[in-house]
């Protein structure tokens, strides 16, 4: 599983890597986590609002800090 | 808990002022001495200021639960120049906004349909006409105040974003952002019921109360001091109406200087006790929030040189308009 984090390094984007990485370790996925500072990487994605998270290419959410559960969702647990 | 909240407040006065006697007493400092008027005027100012600004966050966190930045840009695209400046100041009040989410934003707006010079309203709106500045005005200086800030703010945020439209200047973006494929735009859903919303509201006090009560309390203490021990009228002589200079200077003061709303204000508070004028200190404080060097070279990224100086050219001329009309007026 391949797991992006988008956002140019505000706190809020490092409590999303918190969360999202605590999430994967409680569920015991395995799943890679890279953080996208670039903007011009981020614009490619379509989004507006940062930290955003995305799940296998897939964007599952923006300009929030998602909650432990929405992560674990989108890790299929 | 709101109905606790109006008894505290409504009682805060009597209520403080005990615990400012009873310290003088305990301390031995007199209450009509200069570090008396001080200590009052801190005991005071920080638990109303803090009070206000957890409830009004609060209540603007419900209001921002229904508006996200998808749905704003949704509202904005395609929407002819002069109407759509006028609404993309309105709604940078109330969609949800983080300087640090500037720059995607900005892309998001400008590759899929929102007029450059509309963007530029919004993202002028958004930090300078703000729910943590309003309550503060509204909380020291009283309601006149705080409309005449916001009614100037919009007012500055519609016609900046509809001047840099007219100069079409969309050839100075970076190149790169036409090369974006607007892809598909992920649509973020908001709360949906009460109970998302109220915890929306409250994880807006916790991340905007809890961030900022350190500006406040020491936005406060600096005001407190210059209460206490700066002269009336001391500022009179060149922060007053008569000094023609005073207001660009104030401008130009503020552009380096970076501090949110909150902890601007209380100073403010103070330079108008001492005799600054209105205009003056109103332009002050809108070059500080509205015109900060961080922005602009985050905004560095996106927006080429001559767009960045016409950006701080319109913006700044529209704050000294309003500092000068002020001082006229008042």
């Amino acid at each position: 599983m391949e797991i992006k984090i988008l956002g140019p390094g505000c706190t809020k984007c490092k409590q999303t890597e918190k969360v999202v990485k605590n999430a994967i370790a409680e569920s015991a996925v395995c799943a890679e986590v890279e953080k996208v500072t670039d903007v011009m990487e981020i614009a490619s994605y379509g989004v507006f609002g940062t930290p955003a998270v995305v799940v296998n290419g897939e964007v599952k959410s923006t300009s929030k800090i998602p909650s432990s559960q929405d992560v674990k969702s989108w890790l299929g647990k | 808990m709101v109905a606790a909240w109006f008894l505290i407040y409504n009682n805060l006065v009597h209520i403080t002022d005990q615990i400012s006697l009873l310290l003088s007493r305990i301390l031995g400092f007199s209450i009509t001495s200069h570090l008396g008027k001080s200590i009052a005027f801190f005991i005071y100012d920080t638990p109303k200021v803090l009070m206000l600004l957890t409830l009004v966050v609060f209540g603007v966190g419900i209001i921002r639960s229904f508006f996200t930045p998808e749905r704003t840009r949704a509202i904005l695209a395609g929407k002819k120049e002069s109407a759509g400046n006028v609404m993309a100041a309105l709604l940078g009040v109330v969609t949800p906004f983080c300087s640090c989410s500037a720059v995607p934003l900005f892309l998001g707006f400008v590759t899929t349909g929102v007029p450059l010079g509309v963007t530029f309203s919004f993202l002028i709106a958004a930090p300078m006409v703000n729910e943590v500045a309003l309550v503060l005005l509204y909380g020291l200086f009283g309601w006149k105040i705080a409309a005449v800030y916001m009614g100037t703010g919009l007012a500055i945020a519609m016609i900046a974003g509809w001047i840099i439209g007219r100069l079409k200047m969309e050839r100075h973006l970076e190149e790169w952002v036409y090369q974006i494929q607007a892809g598909k735009v992920h649509l973020e859903e908001g709360p949906k019921d009460w109970v998302e919303r109220i915890k929306y509201g409250i994880d807006a006090v916790k991340e905007i109360v809890g961030k900022v009560w350190i500006y406040v309390v020491l936005g406060i203490a600096v005001g407190a001091g210059i209460h206490g021990y700066v002269p009336e009228g001391f500022l009179a002589g060149f922060m007053g109406k008569s000094a023609w200079w005073s207001v660009p200077l104030s401008v130009l003061l503020g552009i380096p200087m970076y501090s949110n709303a909150a902890g601007i204000i209380p100073i403010v508070q103070a330079l108008l006790g001492k005799g600054a004028a209105l205009g003056t200190v109103l332009a002050f404080m809108m070059s500080v929030i509205a015109l900060s060097l961080p922005e602009m070279i985050i905004l560095r990224k996106v927006l080429k040189p001559r767009l960045i100086a016409t950006f701080i050219a319109v913006v700044g001329t529209g704050i000294l308009c309003v500092g000068y009309i002020f001082n006229l007026l008042m």
